[in-house]
């Protein structure tokens, strides 16, 4: 069991560099393997790169922090699910159930539409703030409702609504066109503007975040027969349900108002992850991680050639290829009554 | 120091779980009022009553899940709010009226929930946990089914393995909420049997009184929140008693080696 849990997380590993090199040469400008190892070498002064100055720029400025930022949003959404999925014991929750997503993007419309901060606040902060708005209003609504985890649920749907009908509210009186498809494309997630401040900042929260969530591993093993179990088995249920829903809601913040609201990985990698890796967190929250990242990967460099030069945003993709998947997962666990 | 006095003013020892004089009060609604409960070391205690009458609630106390608004339960004298959950964890075992989960789990994943409140954050489990949970799947006779998964289990067997978790924890005390509801007859005999011949104090909540009279070596009988009668099931377990309680009409007989006594419904009093 050991063995196949090292051989599963060595895989992983392994699959994932071999992703993120492969990637990087897809497009336009014939980019091969070796050039990626080298212009990586090269930066980290471990040598040298016969590329022109262009090309090394498209790998170092352009591919390889898209392709690391989809990395890291990919493994921070899946291990967002994961984790909500077992606390809220609902396999519909996704990162975006406590409201966060949408309090983005009513953030972001705010700042890029309205221009409110009067340009001292950037899209990604606006973004970033209206989340922590959104999700405070959530743990306080869901406070007030009784506590219990139907009601953060609820509580989550009923911001997600409102901060919905907020941003498309200030979308269709106050911006024009062109703002409208910015907006719009920023809203279904895009991994384009990615550069190597957003990488490092998302990457230090999710090592957090996944730190956090792996030291309640056993504690969320415990929620599965329900909140009531799990206090009978020792487990401080409020003090574990504030530190892993603040946790999971601030590293969706920070990957929200870096690549917008991307979604679907968040509600279906935890479900093909259970399936690899079973029910067990120590296990499966590395094996969701893993999993995510090699899937936006792979989804983000799909949504930048497949209708080159045009792009689609990777949200799009990611729910046009996560249903099906998504069916196909849920067909394969099926229950036989 | 390590003694306290029941109602009655009989001093007694404080060893295990009691309830001292505990009331529960909700939206304004007295739901306990002033319950003493001191189960001796490793008997069986039923506790029944009709539904609404505090029973699950009682339960909830015990267990710490919830606080009693007035009175104590302690644990070996120390008031269980006083103790850290997992120290009450490893010492008392819950088993709930029907537990079920979306997780799909194997027999021996839900048995090893046990294992909890024993282990630490980011280490693997031991050989003890091992031993704890090949020891309760033994003492379930689960042994050979380890590996099936829970939702192919009947209510029968899913009781049984949430009793194997409880064994895990490697509990003296065991609290059981009508864990006999929704089962059929054979699987409640059988339930009660397992539980019975375990080697720790049960407080175990029942609807059935012939199941409490056959199984309990005490019962307490609640009604409205308040203990109406207590002691030795043959006799706590009177007609009178019923009528009073259930506002039912029964024949109580007492035949067998035990004398242990057999209600027959009659009828409801008008």
């Amino acid at each position: 069991m050991t063995v196949r849990a090292l051989a599963l997380g060595a895989g992983g590993v392994f699959l994932l560099v071999v992703s993120l090199a492969l990637a990087i040469t897809v497009g336009p400008a014939d980019i091969r393997v070796a050039d990626v190892w080298s212009v990586a070498a090269s930066h980290l002064g471990l040598g040298s790169t016969d590329l022109t100055p262009i090309r090394d720029g498209i790998v170092w400025q352009l591919r390889l922090p898209r392709t690391l930022l989809a990395a890291v949003c990919g493994a921070g959404l899946a291990v967002c699910g994961a984790v909500m999925q077992s606390l809220l014991r609902n396999p519909l929750a996704d990162p975006f159930v406590l409201g966060v997503s949408s309090g983005a993007s009513t953030g972001a419309v705010l700042v890029v539409v309205l221009g409110v901060g009067g340009g001292a606040v950037s899209l990604s902060a606006g973004a970033f703030l209206g989340a922590l708005v959104s999700f405070a209003l959530v743990l306080l609504l869901s406070h007030t409702l009784g506590g219990t985890t139907d009601r953060v649920v609820l509580a989550g749907v009923a911001a997600m609504q409102l901060f919905s009908a907020l941003t498309s509210f200030v979308v269709l009186t106050s911006a024009d066109a062109e703002t409208t498809r910015g907006v719009l494309f920023w809203l279904l997630g895009s991994l384009s503007g990615a550069g190597w401040t957003d990488v490092w900042l998302c990457l230090a929260v999710l090592a957090v975040a996944l730190v956090v969530c792996l030291s309640y591993a056993r504690t969320l093993d415990a929620f599965a027969f329900g909140q009531d179990a799990a206090a009978a088995l020792g487990v401080s249920v409020a003090r574990t349900r504030l530190v892993l829903l603040c946790v999971t809601a601030l590293l969706t913040a920070a990957l929200v108002s870096s690549a917008g609201a991307i979604g679907f990985v968040g509600l279906v990698l935890p479900h093909a992850a259970r399936a690899l890796a079973g029910p067990g967190h120590a296990r499966l929250l590395p094996v969701t991680a893993l999993a995510g990242a090699v899937f936006l990967v792979w989804v983000d460099t799909l949504a930048r050639t497949a209708l080159d030069p045009q792009e689609v945003p990777v949200g799009v993709v990611t729910s046009l290829i996560g249903v099906p998947a998504f069916v196909a997962v849920l067909y394969r666990t099926r229950r036989v009554r | 120091m390590s003694r306290v006095r029941t109602r009655a003013g009989e001093p007694v020892e404080v060893a295990g779980l009691r309830a001292d004089r505990v009331s529960r009060r909700a939206d304004g609604r007295l739901i306990l009022d002033g319950v003493v409960l001191a189960p001796q070391t490793g008997s069986t205690v039923g506790v029944l009553g009709p539904n609404g009458s505090g029973k699950s609630t009682l339960l909830r106390l015990l267990a710490g899940l919830l606080t009693p608004t007035a009175g104590v339960v302690t644990l070996d004298g120390t008031p269980l709010g006083d103790l850290p959950r997992r120290t009450v964890a490893r010492r008392l075992a819950v088993v709930e009226q029907q537990a079920d989960t979306q997780v799909e789990l194997t027999v021996v994943d839900v048995v090893r929930l046990g294992r909890v409140p024993h282990r630490r954050a980011w280490t693997p489990g031991t050989a003890d946990d091992e031993r704890a949970v090949r020891a309760a799947l033994e003492r379930t006779g689960l042994a050979d089914r380890a590996g099936q998964p829970w939702h192919t289990l009947s209510g029968g067997e899913r009781q049984r393995v949430q009793i194997a978790r409880a064994l895990a924890q490697e509990p003296r005390e065991l609290l059981l909420d009508e864990p006999t509801n929704h089962l059929d007859i054979h699987h409640q005999l059988d339930l009660l049997a397992l539980v019975t011949g375990l080697p720790v104090t049960t407080v175990v909540a029942l609807h059935d009184l012939n199941l409490a009279a056959m199984y309990c070596d005490r019962v307490v009988v609640l009604s409205a929140g308040r203990v109406v009668a207590s002691g030795d099931p043959g006799d706590v377990l009177t007609e009178e008693l019923i009528a009073e309680v259930y506002g039912v009409r029964a024949a109580v007989s007492r035949e067998g080696p035990e004398r242990r006594p057999h209600v027959r419904f009659l009828g409801t009093l008008a």
